[in-house]
Protein backbone atom coordinates (compact mmCIF):
# COMPACT_ATOMS: atom_id res chain seq x y z
CA UNK A 1 0.00 0.00 0.00
CA UNK A 2 2.21 2.63 -1.31
CA UNK A 3 -0.35 5.23 -2.12
CA UNK A 4 -1.49 4.94 1.59
CA UNK A 5 1.85 6.32 2.75
CA UNK A 6 2.43 8.78 0.06
CA UNK A 7 -1.40 10.02 1.23
CA UNK A 8 -0.36 10.43 4.71
CA UNK A 9 3.17 12.14 4.12
CA UNK A 10 1.29 14.82 2.21
CA UNK A 11 -1.49 15.22 4.50
CA UNK A 12 0.93 15.16 7.58
CA UNK A 13 3.45 17.71 5.72
CA UNK A 14 0.74 19.90 4.64
CA UNK A 15 -0.59 20.36 8.30
CA UNK A 16 2.79 20.29 9.58
CA UNK A 17 4.23 23.15 7.52
CA UNK A 18 1.38 25.09 7.84
CA UNK A 19 0.00 25.02 11.83
CA UNK A 20 2.65 22.90 12.88
CA UNK A 21 6.23 23.78 12.50
CA UNK A 22 5.39 27.56 12.41
CA UNK A 23 3.62 27.39 16.07
CA UNK A 24 6.23 25.65 17.63
CA UNK A 25 8.52 28.60 15.92
CA UNK A 26 6.49 30.75 17.80
CA UNK A 27 7.40 29.38 21.23
CA UNK A 28 11.23 29.25 20.24
CA UNK A 29 11.08 33.01 19.31
CA UNK A 30 9.72 34.02 22.43
CA UNK A 31 12.36 32.55 24.56
CA UNK A 32 15.21 33.44 22.38
CA UNK A 33 16.69 35.77 24.95
CA UNK A 34 15.84 33.47 27.64
CA UNK A 35 12.96 32.54 29.65
CA UNK A 36 13.32 35.80 32.21
CA UNK A 37 13.18 38.29 28.94
CA UNK A 38 9.83 36.93 27.93
CA UNK A 39 8.02 36.79 31.10
CA UNK A 40 9.81 40.30 31.86
CA UNK A 41 7.80 41.71 28.58
CA UNK A 42 4.35 40.38 29.31
CA UNK A 43 4.54 41.51 32.74
CA UNK A 44 5.42 45.20 31.94
CA UNK A 45 2.05 47.40 33.18
CA UNK A 46 1.12 47.91 29.50
CA UNK A 47 0.99 44.10 29.07
CA UNK A 48 -0.82 43.18 32.42
CA UNK A 49 -3.63 45.65 31.36
CA UNK A 50 -3.83 44.23 27.98
CA UNK A 51 -4.48 41.14 29.29
CA UNK A 52 -6.49 42.25 31.70
CA UNK A 53 -9.11 44.03 29.08
CA UNK A 54 -9.22 41.28 27.32
CA UNK A 55 -9.91 39.23 30.02
CA UNK A 56 -12.74 41.61 31.10
CA UNK A 57 -14.23 41.37 27.06
CA UNK A 58 -14.43 37.47 27.83
CA UNK A 59 -15.82 37.92 31.06
CA UNK A 60 -18.52 40.19 29.93
CA UNK A 61 -18.69 38.84 26.58
CA UNK A 62 -18.90 35.08 27.30
CA UNK A 63 -21.79 35.12 30.14
CA UNK A 64 -24.34 37.32 27.77
CA UNK A 65 -24.08 35.19 24.81
CA UNK A 66 -24.11 32.25 26.56
CA UNK A 67 -27.80 33.16 28.01
CA UNK A 68 -28.84 34.83 24.54
CA UNK A 69 -27.36 32.49 22.77
CA UNK A 70 -29.47 29.45 24.71
CA UNK A 71 -32.68 31.37 24.64
CA UNK A 72 -32.26 32.01 20.93
CA UNK A 73 -32.03 28.41 20.25
CA UNK A 74 -34.85 27.28 22.08
CA UNK A 75 -37.10 30.36 20.41
CA UNK A 76 -35.55 29.11 17.11
CA UNK A 77 -36.30 25.35 17.57
CA UNK A 78 -39.43 25.26 19.78
CA UNK A 79 -41.45 27.89 18.62
CA UNK A 80 -43.37 28.43 15.24
CA UNK A 81 -43.32 32.26 14.22
CA UNK A 82 -43.15 34.83 11.57
CA UNK A 83 -39.24 35.70 10.75
CA UNK A 84 -38.16 32.30 12.16
CA UNK A 85 -35.98 31.97 9.42
CA UNK A 86 -34.60 35.20 9.28
CA UNK A 87 -33.85 35.28 13.12
CA UNK A 88 -32.08 31.86 11.76
CA UNK A 89 -30.05 33.36 8.89
CA UNK A 90 -29.33 36.57 11.11
CA UNK A 91 -27.44 34.61 13.62
CA UNK A 92 -25.29 33.77 11.07
CA UNK A 93 -24.33 37.08 9.84
CA UNK A 94 -21.13 37.56 12.31
CA UNK A 95 -19.93 34.58 10.34
CA UNK A 96 -20.40 35.66 7.18
CA UNK A 97 -19.28 39.88 8.07
CA UNK A 98 -15.79 41.08 8.11
CA UNK A 99 -13.88 41.84 11.47
CA UNK A 100 -13.54 44.75 10.13
CA UNK A 101 -16.88 45.62 8.72
CA UNK A 102 -18.05 44.82 11.99
CA UNK A 103 -16.03 47.55 13.38
CA UNK A 104 -16.79 50.25 11.54
CA UNK A 105 -20.14 49.53 11.04
CA UNK A 106 -20.05 49.89 15.14
CA UNK A 107 -18.26 53.44 14.93
CA UNK A 108 -20.77 54.50 12.13
CA UNK A 109 -23.68 53.66 15.09
CA UNK A 110 -22.17 54.32 18.09
CA UNK A 111 -19.13 57.00 16.75
CA UNK A 112 -19.48 60.25 19.66
CA UNK A 113 -19.26 63.00 16.87
CA UNK A 114 -21.76 61.52 14.09
CA UNK A 115 -22.86 58.32 14.91
CA UNK A 116 -26.59 58.07 14.84
CA UNK A 117 -27.20 56.86 18.73
CA UNK A 118 -23.52 57.92 20.01
CA UNK A 119 -24.23 61.26 19.73
CA UNK A 120 -27.07 60.86 22.26
CA UNK A 121 -24.50 58.88 24.42
CA UNK A 122 -21.88 61.00 24.08
CA UNK A 123 -24.38 64.00 25.35
CA UNK A 124 -25.16 61.82 28.49
CA UNK A 125 -21.36 61.49 28.89
CA UNK A 126 -21.22 57.84 28.14
CA UNK A 127 -18.20 57.12 25.94
CA UNK A 128 -18.72 54.24 23.69
CA UNK A 129 -15.99 54.18 20.81
CA UNK A 130 -12.30 54.33 21.85
CA UNK A 131 -13.49 52.62 25.40
CA UNK A 132 -14.31 49.66 26.73
CA UNK A 133 -18.02 49.53 25.78
CA UNK A 134 -17.55 49.58 22.28
CA UNK A 135 -14.81 47.09 22.63
CA UNK A 136 -16.85 44.48 24.74
CA UNK A 137 -20.24 44.98 21.69
CA UNK A 138 -17.51 44.42 19.29
CA UNK A 139 -16.90 41.21 21.42
CA UNK A 140 -20.13 40.11 21.36
CA UNK A 141 -21.10 40.62 18.04
CA UNK A 142 -18.04 38.51 16.42
CA UNK A 143 -18.97 35.90 18.99
CA UNK A 144 -22.59 35.87 19.27
CA UNK A 145 -23.43 32.44 17.10
CA UNK A 146 -21.27 30.16 18.57
CA UNK A 147 -23.87 29.07 21.60
CA UNK A 148 -26.54 29.02 19.54
CA UNK A 149 -25.38 27.12 16.34
CA UNK A 150 -24.06 24.14 18.97
CA UNK A 151 -27.11 24.51 21.28
CA UNK A 152 -29.90 24.10 18.05
CA UNK A 153 -28.91 20.49 16.86
CA UNK A 154 -28.76 18.97 20.60
CA UNK A 155 -32.50 20.79 21.46
CA UNK A 156 -33.75 19.52 18.04
CA UNK A 157 -32.06 15.59 19.10
CA UNK A 158 -33.83 15.21 22.37
CA UNK A 159 -37.15 16.21 21.59
CA UNK A 160 -40.05 17.66 23.52
CA UNK A 161 -41.58 14.04 25.73
CA UNK A 162 -39.47 14.58 28.74
CA UNK A 163 -40.52 18.40 29.12
CA UNK A 164 -44.11 17.41 28.64
CA UNK A 165 -43.86 14.24 31.07
CA UNK A 166 -42.40 17.21 33.62
CA UNK A 167 -45.14 19.35 32.55
CA UNK A 168 -48.11 16.74 33.38
CA UNK A 169 -46.14 16.15 36.79
CA UNK A 170 -47.18 19.51 37.07
CA UNK A 171 -43.51 21.42 36.86
CA UNK A 172 -43.36 24.80 36.23
CA UNK A 173 -42.03 26.34 32.93
CA UNK A 174 -38.67 27.63 34.88
CA UNK A 175 -38.41 24.33 37.22
CA UNK A 176 -38.51 22.32 33.30
CA UNK A 177 -35.81 24.35 31.74
CA UNK A 178 -34.36 23.81 34.75
CA UNK A 179 -34.60 20.20 35.50
CA UNK A 180 -34.90 18.53 32.81
CA UNK A 181 -33.68 20.42 29.15
CA UNK A 182 -31.02 22.46 30.60
CA UNK A 183 -29.21 19.04 31.78
CA UNK A 184 -29.85 18.13 28.65
CA UNK A 185 -28.27 20.20 26.32
CA UNK A 186 -25.23 21.20 28.92
CA UNK A 187 -22.53 19.50 26.74
CA UNK A 188 -23.87 21.44 23.59
CA UNK A 189 -23.61 24.70 25.33
CA UNK A 190 -20.12 23.94 27.09
CA UNK A 191 -18.58 23.20 23.94
CA UNK A 192 -20.67 26.22 22.13
CA UNK A 193 -18.62 28.78 25.41
CA UNK A 194 -15.41 27.07 24.48
CA UNK A 195 -15.79 28.02 21.12
CA UNK A 196 -17.22 31.89 22.15
CA UNK A 197 -14.01 32.43 24.98
CA UNK A 198 -11.58 31.69 21.90
CA UNK A 199 -13.10 34.02 19.91
CA UNK A 200 -13.54 36.46 22.33
CA UNK A 201 -10.20 35.94 23.31
CA UNK A 202 -8.45 36.50 20.03
CA UNK A 203 -10.99 39.24 18.35
CA UNK A 204 -8.67 41.84 16.56
CA UNK A 205 -10.22 43.47 13.63
CA UNK A 206 -12.99 44.40 14.94
CA UNK A 207 -11.85 45.66 18.51
CA UNK A 208 -9.14 47.25 16.64
CA UNK A 209 -11.07 49.85 14.83
CA UNK A 210 -13.71 50.65 17.57
CA UNK A 211 -10.79 50.99 20.61
CA UNK A 212 -8.72 53.66 19.18
CA UNK A 213 -5.72 51.53 20.29
CA UNK A 214 -4.41 53.72 23.56
CA UNK A 215 -1.71 52.20 25.04
CA UNK A 216 -2.19 51.08 28.48
CA UNK A 217 -5.55 51.60 28.10
CA UNK A 218 -8.05 50.08 25.44
CA UNK A 219 -5.30 47.64 24.05
CA UNK A 220 -6.15 44.02 24.60
CA UNK A 221 -3.74 41.38 24.16
CA UNK A 222 -3.93 40.68 20.60
CA UNK A 223 -3.81 44.32 19.67
CA UNK A 224 -0.67 44.29 22.18
CA UNK A 225 0.78 41.75 19.99
CA UNK A 226 0.54 44.48 16.67
CA UNK A 227 1.76 46.75 18.83
CA UNK A 228 4.77 45.58 19.87
CA UNK A 229 5.75 43.75 16.95
CA UNK A 230 5.56 47.38 15.25
CA UNK A 231 7.86 48.38 17.82
CA UNK A 232 9.93 46.12 16.40
CA UNK A 233 9.97 44.18 20.14
CA UNK A 234 10.00 41.24 19.15
CA UNK A 235 10.39 39.75 21.88
CA UNK A 236 7.16 41.16 23.40
CA UNK A 237 4.90 40.51 20.32
CA UNK A 238 6.01 36.67 20.36
CA UNK A 239 5.83 36.49 24.41
CA UNK A 240 2.85 37.83 24.17
CA UNK A 241 1.73 35.74 21.21
CA UNK A 242 2.58 32.21 23.31
CA UNK A 243 0.32 33.57 26.22
CA UNK A 244 -2.54 33.59 24.16
CA UNK A 245 -1.43 30.77 21.77
CA UNK A 246 -1.25 28.71 25.36
CA UNK A 247 -4.96 29.33 26.07
CA UNK A 248 -5.72 28.57 22.03
CA UNK A 249 -3.93 25.27 22.77
CA UNK A 250 -6.13 24.77 26.31
CA UNK A 251 -9.25 25.64 24.32
CA UNK A 252 -8.81 22.95 22.09
CA UNK A 253 -7.99 20.26 24.66
CA UNK A 254 -11.35 21.63 26.43
CA UNK A 255 -12.66 21.01 22.68
CA UNK A 256 -11.90 17.87 22.62
CA UNK A 257 -12.78 16.64 26.09
CA UNK A 258 -16.30 17.66 25.79
CA UNK A 259 -16.70 16.84 22.13
CA UNK A 260 -16.77 12.72 22.84
CA UNK A 261 -18.63 13.11 25.79
CA UNK A 262 -21.42 15.16 23.60
CA UNK A 263 -22.03 12.44 21.39
CA UNK A 264 -22.49 10.08 24.41
CA UNK A 265 -25.18 11.33 25.77
CA UNK B 1 -23.63 51.60 7.38
CA UNK B 2 -25.04 51.07 3.52
CA UNK B 3 -27.04 54.54 4.11
CA UNK B 4 -23.40 55.42 4.99
CA UNK B 5 -21.71 54.69 1.76
CA UNK B 6 -24.59 56.18 -0.07
CA UNK B 7 -24.75 59.29 1.95
CA UNK B 8 -24.21 61.43 -1.43
CA UNK B 9 -25.63 59.38 -3.47
CA UNK B 10 -25.06 56.70 -5.88
CA UNK B 11 -22.45 58.20 -7.85
CA UNK B 12 -20.55 58.78 -4.80
CA UNK B 13 -20.69 55.36 -3.94
CA UNK B 14 -19.30 54.12 -7.50
CA UNK B 15 -16.90 56.93 -7.67
CA UNK B 16 -15.64 55.25 -3.94
CA UNK B 17 -15.91 51.34 -5.02
CA UNK B 18 -14.00 52.11 -8.29
CA UNK B 19 -11.02 54.33 -7.32
CA UNK B 20 -7.89 51.70 -8.43
CA UNK B 21 -6.98 51.40 -5.35
CA UNK B 22 -10.30 50.07 -3.99
CA UNK B 23 -10.76 47.92 -7.15
CA UNK B 24 -7.21 46.56 -6.71
CA UNK B 25 -7.61 45.65 -3.42
CA UNK B 26 -10.85 43.99 -3.92
CA UNK B 27 -9.58 41.52 -7.04
CA UNK B 28 -7.04 40.48 -4.64
CA UNK B 29 -9.35 39.48 -2.06
CA UNK B 30 -11.29 37.57 -4.49
CA UNK B 31 -8.40 35.97 -6.64
CA UNK B 32 -6.82 34.91 -3.48
CA UNK B 33 -9.66 33.65 -1.54
CA UNK B 34 -10.71 31.82 -5.01
CA UNK B 35 -6.79 30.08 -4.90
CA UNK B 36 -7.24 29.39 -1.23
CA UNK B 37 -10.41 27.66 -1.60
CA UNK B 38 -9.03 25.34 -4.53
CA UNK B 39 -6.13 24.63 -2.71
CA UNK B 40 -7.91 23.86 0.65
CA UNK B 41 -11.17 21.31 -0.89
CA UNK B 42 -8.03 19.62 -2.35
CA UNK B 43 -5.84 19.20 0.77
CA UNK B 44 -8.85 19.70 3.11
CA UNK B 45 -10.08 16.09 1.57
CA UNK B 46 -6.83 14.54 1.60
CA UNK B 47 -6.62 15.51 5.42
CA UNK B 48 -10.32 14.25 6.13
CA UNK B 49 -9.33 11.12 4.77
CA UNK B 50 -6.13 10.32 6.37
CA UNK B 51 -7.80 11.19 9.11
CA UNK B 52 -10.98 8.67 8.96
CA UNK B 53 -9.36 6.01 7.04
CA UNK B 54 -5.69 5.98 7.79
CA UNK B 55 -4.51 4.43 10.84
CA UNK B 56 -1.09 5.56 13.09
CA UNK B 57 0.77 7.12 15.62
CA UNK B 58 -0.06 10.62 16.74
CA UNK B 59 -3.39 10.52 14.62
CA UNK B 60 -5.19 12.15 17.58
CA UNK B 61 -2.72 14.82 18.43
CA UNK B 62 -3.22 15.60 13.95
CA UNK B 63 -6.97 15.39 14.31
CA UNK B 64 -7.08 17.86 17.14
CA UNK B 65 -4.20 20.13 15.35
CA UNK B 66 -6.64 21.26 12.63
CA UNK B 67 -9.28 23.07 14.94
CA UNK B 68 -5.75 25.18 16.03
CA UNK B 69 -6.55 27.90 13.86
CA UNK B 70 -10.19 28.95 14.86
CA UNK B 71 -8.65 28.52 18.68
CA UNK B 72 -5.93 30.75 17.71
CA UNK B 73 -6.40 34.56 17.47
CA UNK B 74 -5.91 35.62 13.78
CA UNK B 75 -3.31 38.04 14.88
CA UNK B 76 -1.05 35.56 16.33
CA UNK B 77 -1.77 33.13 13.17
CA UNK B 78 0.00 35.85 11.21
CA UNK B 79 2.67 35.96 13.75
CA UNK B 80 3.48 32.33 13.40
CA UNK B 81 3.64 32.50 9.74
CA UNK B 82 5.62 35.42 10.05
CA UNK B 83 8.22 33.68 12.08
CA UNK B 84 8.57 30.96 9.76
CA UNK B 85 8.24 32.41 6.48
CA UNK B 86 9.59 35.77 6.99
CA UNK B 87 12.71 37.56 7.06
CA UNK B 88 14.29 35.70 9.76
CA UNK B 89 12.87 32.39 8.39
CA UNK B 90 15.07 29.02 9.57
CA UNK B 91 14.84 27.76 6.55
CA UNK B 92 15.33 30.81 3.89
CA UNK B 93 11.82 31.04 2.94
CA UNK B 94 11.08 34.83 2.93
CA UNK B 95 7.65 35.72 1.61
CA UNK B 96 6.19 38.47 3.68
CA UNK B 97 4.65 41.41 1.90
CA UNK B 98 4.24 39.26 -1.28
CA UNK B 99 0.85 38.41 -2.61
CA UNK B 100 1.88 34.67 -1.84
CA UNK B 101 1.91 35.90 1.79
CA UNK B 102 -1.69 36.94 1.45
CA UNK B 103 -2.29 33.06 0.06
CA UNK B 104 -0.58 31.69 2.99
CA UNK B 105 -1.91 33.50 5.59
CA UNK B 106 -5.87 32.72 3.90
CA UNK B 107 -4.80 28.94 3.89
CA UNK B 108 -3.45 28.89 7.92
CA UNK B 109 -7.38 30.36 8.48
CA UNK B 110 -9.29 28.73 6.37
CA UNK B 111 -8.06 25.19 6.47
CA UNK B 112 -10.65 23.57 8.95
CA UNK B 113 -13.48 24.33 6.77
CA UNK B 114 -13.35 21.80 4.31
CA UNK B 115 -11.51 19.06 6.94
CA UNK B 116 -14.28 19.39 9.77
CA UNK B 117 -17.40 19.26 6.59
CA UNK B 118 -16.01 16.23 4.70
CA UNK B 119 -14.95 14.17 8.26
CA UNK B 120 -18.40 12.79 9.39
CA UNK B 121 -19.41 12.10 6.32
CA UNK B 122 -16.93 10.09 5.25
CA UNK B 123 -16.97 8.24 8.64
CA UNK B 124 -20.81 7.81 7.86
CA UNK B 125 -19.91 6.30 3.96
CA UNK B 126 -20.76 2.92 3.54
CA UNK B 127 -17.82 1.19 2.61
CA UNK B 128 -19.94 -1.57 0.77
CA UNK B 129 -20.54 0.62 -2.22
CA UNK B 130 -16.67 0.88 -3.08
CA UNK B 131 -16.31 -2.63 -2.50
CA UNK B 132 -18.84 -3.52 -4.45
CA UNK B 133 -17.31 -1.28 -7.54
CA UNK B 134 -13.90 -2.99 -6.84
CA UNK B 135 -14.52 -6.00 -7.42
CA UNK B 136 -16.79 -5.49 -10.61
CA UNK B 137 -13.18 -4.70 -10.94
CA UNK B 138 -13.26 -0.57 -10.38
CA UNK B 139 -9.50 0.58 -10.12
CA UNK B 140 -8.97 2.92 -7.00
CA UNK B 141 -9.25 6.02 -9.33
CA UNK B 142 -12.44 4.87 -10.57
CA UNK B 143 -13.57 3.95 -7.39
CA UNK B 144 -12.32 7.33 -6.32
CA UNK B 145 -14.25 9.43 -8.82
CA UNK B 146 -17.44 7.72 -9.57
CA UNK B 147 -18.29 6.39 -5.50
CA UNK B 148 -16.51 8.56 -3.05
CA UNK B 149 -15.96 11.66 -4.76
CA UNK B 150 -19.92 12.47 -5.44
CA UNK B 151 -20.58 11.18 -1.81
CA UNK B 152 -18.91 13.88 -0.70
CA UNK B 153 -19.05 16.66 -3.01
CA UNK B 154 -22.01 18.23 -1.14
CA UNK B 155 -19.34 18.45 2.39
CA UNK B 156 -16.58 19.88 -0.06
CA UNK B 157 -18.93 22.48 -1.27
CA UNK B 158 -20.27 23.35 1.88
CA UNK B 159 -17.27 23.95 3.46
CA UNK B 160 -15.83 25.65 0.53
CA UNK B 161 -18.21 27.87 0.89
CA UNK B 162 -17.73 28.69 4.54
CA UNK B 163 -14.22 28.85 4.10
CA UNK B 164 -14.42 31.53 0.64
CA UNK B 165 -16.56 33.76 3.28
CA UNK B 166 -14.05 33.67 5.88
CA UNK B 167 -11.34 34.66 3.15
CA UNK B 168 -12.94 37.45 2.11
CA UNK B 169 -13.66 38.76 5.13
CA UNK B 170 -10.34 37.59 6.92
CA UNK B 171 -8.03 40.75 8.54
CA UNK B 172 -5.65 39.90 11.46
CA UNK B 173 -3.41 37.20 9.79
CA UNK B 174 -2.90 39.14 7.05
CA UNK B 175 -2.11 42.77 8.77
CA UNK B 176 1.56 41.63 9.91
CA UNK B 177 2.76 39.11 6.93
CA UNK B 178 1.67 41.12 3.53
CA UNK B 179 2.83 44.64 4.74
CA UNK B 180 -0.58 45.96 3.15
CA UNK B 181 1.43 47.67 0.05
CA UNK B 182 -1.57 49.58 -1.49
CA UNK B 183 -2.12 47.67 -5.30
CA UNK B 184 -0.04 44.88 -4.21
CA UNK B 185 -0.31 43.01 -1.60
CA UNK B 186 -3.58 45.19 0.35
CA UNK B 187 -6.74 42.80 0.81
CA UNK B 188 -10.03 44.96 0.74
CA UNK B 189 -10.26 44.12 4.52
CA UNK B 190 -6.95 46.13 5.18
CA UNK B 191 -7.92 48.81 2.95
CA UNK B 192 -11.20 49.48 4.46
CA UNK B 193 -9.47 50.03 7.85
CA UNK B 194 -6.79 52.19 6.51
CA UNK B 195 -9.85 53.89 5.15
CA UNK B 196 -11.08 54.28 8.82
CA UNK B 197 -7.74 55.11 9.55
CA UNK B 198 -7.10 58.19 7.53
CA UNK B 199 -10.90 59.31 8.22
CA UNK B 200 -12.44 58.58 4.51
CA UNK B 201 -15.80 56.72 6.19
CA UNK B 202 -17.75 56.77 2.84
CA UNK B 203 -14.73 55.01 1.01
CA UNK B 204 -14.95 51.74 3.88
CA UNK B 205 -18.38 51.80 4.14
CA UNK B 206 -18.76 51.32 0.14
CA UNK B 207 -15.96 48.37 0.26
CA UNK B 208 -17.59 47.02 3.10
CA UNK B 209 -20.92 46.80 1.79
CA UNK B 210 -19.32 44.92 -1.72
CA UNK B 211 -17.37 42.53 0.47
CA UNK B 212 -20.51 41.66 2.99
CA UNK B 213 -22.54 41.45 -1.04
CA UNK B 214 -19.77 38.70 -2.15
CA UNK B 215 -19.69 37.01 1.21
CA UNK B 216 -23.63 36.58 1.29
CA UNK B 217 -23.59 35.38 -2.09
CA UNK B 218 -21.17 33.48 -1.38
CA UNK B 219 -22.63 31.45 1.18
CA UNK B 220 -26.09 31.58 -1.16
CA UNK B 221 -24.39 30.08 -4.34
CA UNK B 222 -22.30 27.26 -2.06
CA UNK B 223 -25.36 26.24 -0.02
CA UNK B 224 -27.21 25.93 -3.31
CA UNK B 225 -24.90 23.77 -4.74
CA UNK B 226 -23.96 21.80 -1.98
CA UNK B 227 -27.92 21.25 -1.70
CA UNK B 228 -28.20 20.38 -5.30
CA UNK B 229 -25.13 17.92 -5.01
CA UNK B 230 -27.26 16.17 -2.55
CA UNK B 231 -30.05 15.90 -4.54
CA UNK B 232 -28.45 14.47 -7.34
CA UNK B 233 -26.97 11.79 -5.37
CA UNK B 234 -30.70 11.10 -4.60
Amino acid sequence: MRSRYALRFIALGYLALLLGIPVVLVFINAFQDGFAAAWESVTTPEAQHAFYLTLVMVAVAVPLNTIFGVIAALVIVRQRFRGRALLNAAIDLPFAVSPVVVGLSLLLVYGTVDGWVGKWFAEQGIRIIFSTPGMILATMFVSLPFVVRETIPVLREIGTEQEQAAATLGAGSLQTFFRITLPAIRWGVAYGVVLTTARALGEFGAVSIVSGKLSGETETATLLVESEFRRFNETGAYAASVVLAVLALVTLLAMNLIKPKESRT
Amino acid sequence: MVSKSFENGLDSFWTAVTTPQAVASLKLTLIASLIVVLINAVFGTLIAWVLVRDEFPGKGIAGSLIDLPFALPTIVAGLTLLAFYGPDSPVGINVAYTRTAVVMALLFVTLPFVVRAVQPVLLELDREMEQAAESLGAGRLTVFRRIILPNLSPAILAGAGLAFARAVGEFGSLILITGNIPFKTQAASVFIFSMVESNNPVAASAVSVVLLVIALMVLLIFGYLSKRALRHEE
